[in-house]
């Protein structure tokens, strides 16, 4: 990125060839819509060649790069959200439940070429269902494989936010992808997953 | 058996970035806590089969795009340092006009009431009743020693006092 900053267009190509497949599929996984998250890896670029010349070598260029892209992200699906309100509530008035239009939204976004019992699908699905941020930590734990003091500056949170958050997002997905698992999680009657604190409970060493 | 201080440590166990102390709690819960050990075998598999979620790939025309959208940016070029940004353009033009303004202004007028001090000084010196032939005791030794307290001035100082601040006052410098 210095050489970039230096005027070095050779290496704005170098950065873009590195990057760009990562950016994209992390803001695929985000936006759960491919042209969307093309659209915003190229503003994410954009914003890079843009702010080349003010770059300080401060943090790591990827924890840079991919907190433009979550930041982009986050602020598209709240955009989004916010639009298909807007559009329901023109719709009918009588339907003013959010989650109602949020499901209704996702499931509309999750590739509908795919079968419902493809496994894919179902492992996008547990995924898309978690809360924006969760997702995002996860995302850039799991794929990007970003250590924890990285993901923590991208979703500007302190380690330990980032371990809570983590272990909420992977506790959720156990319990959501038991059946692809083969195994019986364990969760409360309601499905909501079993607290660890719980597990243990009644139990001598 | 409490689980919760080692729940947010399980995480970072799995996948093999928790430190060698965080490492060595875990390992012993897991020893005595059956439960745990299943969730981490649990955490393990979610983490394998998240591997199978397919990558994409940038579309074909992903570069081009963006490639225009660079070029439409505006350059920065050789010379753009002597662009001046408008903040730096602003303070340059109101620096030159105070200055031109300050130039067109007449000449400051002379300090007349430096200039009367010593007229003033004068005639009191001359108003003085010892002094009746002033120009015959200007040049008298013992008019040194004369107070130059004029009645009714306590703005004045007496130079008896004058003389013995003076040392403490450039003590102090």
């Amino acid at each position: 990125m210095l050489e970039v900053k230096a005027g070095d267009e050779a290496s704005f190509e170098l950065l873009l060839q590195r990057y760009r497949t990562p950016v994209v599929n992390f803001l695929n996984r985000m936006v759960r819509n491919q042209a969307t998250a093309e659209d915003l890896a190229q503003e994410v670029f954009l914003r890079v060649y843009r702010s080349r010349e003010k770059y300080a070598p401060s943090a790591k260029f990827t924890t840079w790069l991919f907190r433009i892209a979550t930041n982009l992200a986050l602020n598209s699906i709240r955009d989004y959200r916010h639009h298909q309100l807007d559009v329901s509530i023109d719709v009918s008035a009588d339907e003013d439940e959010g989650r109602t239009f949020e499901l209704r939204a996702r499931e509309k976004n999750i590739d509908q070429q795919m079968l419902e019992n493809d496994r894919a699908t179902a492992i996008r699905r547990a995924v898309d269902a978690l809360p924006d941020k969760q997702r995002a930590a996860v995302l850039l734990h799991k794929y990007e494989e970003m250590d924890y003091a990285q993901i923590s500056k991208v979703l500007d949170c302190t380690e330990s936010a980032l371990k809570s958050l983590l272990f909420r997002a992977y506790e959720t997905l156990r319990v959501q992808l038991a059946p692809l698992a083969g195994f019986a999680a364990a969760q409360t009657a309601a499905g909501v997953p079993l607290p660890v604190s719980e597990l243990g409970k009644g139990r001598t060493s | 058996m409490n689980c919760e201080p080692i729940s947010k440590l399980l995480i970072p166990f799995v996948d093999g970035r928790a430190d060698m102390k965080e490492r060595g709690r875990v390992e012993n819960h897991l020893q005595d806590c059956a439960a745990c050990r299943a969730r981490v075998e649990q955490y393990r598999t979610v983490w394998t089969i998240l591997d199978e979620q397919p990558a994409v790939e940038p579309s074909f025309g992903f570069d081009a795009r963006l490639r225009a959208r660079m070029a439409a940016e505006p350059r920065s070029r050789w010379f753009g340092w002597m662009v001046p940004s408008p903040r730096l353009a602003f303070s340059t033009a109101l620096l030159i006009a105070l200055s031109a303004w300050i130039s067109m202004m007449p000449p400051a007028q002379p300090n007349y009431q430096a200039s009367l001090q010593p007229e003033k000084e004068f005639q009191m010196i001359k108003d003085l009743r010892v002094l009746e032939n002033y120009d015959v005791v200007s040049d008298f030794d013992a008019l040194s020693e004369m107070p130059a307290t004029v009645p009714g001035d306590p703005g004045a100082t007496n130079p008896a006092n004058d003389g013995q601040q003076q040392p403490q006052g450039t003590g102090t410098m």
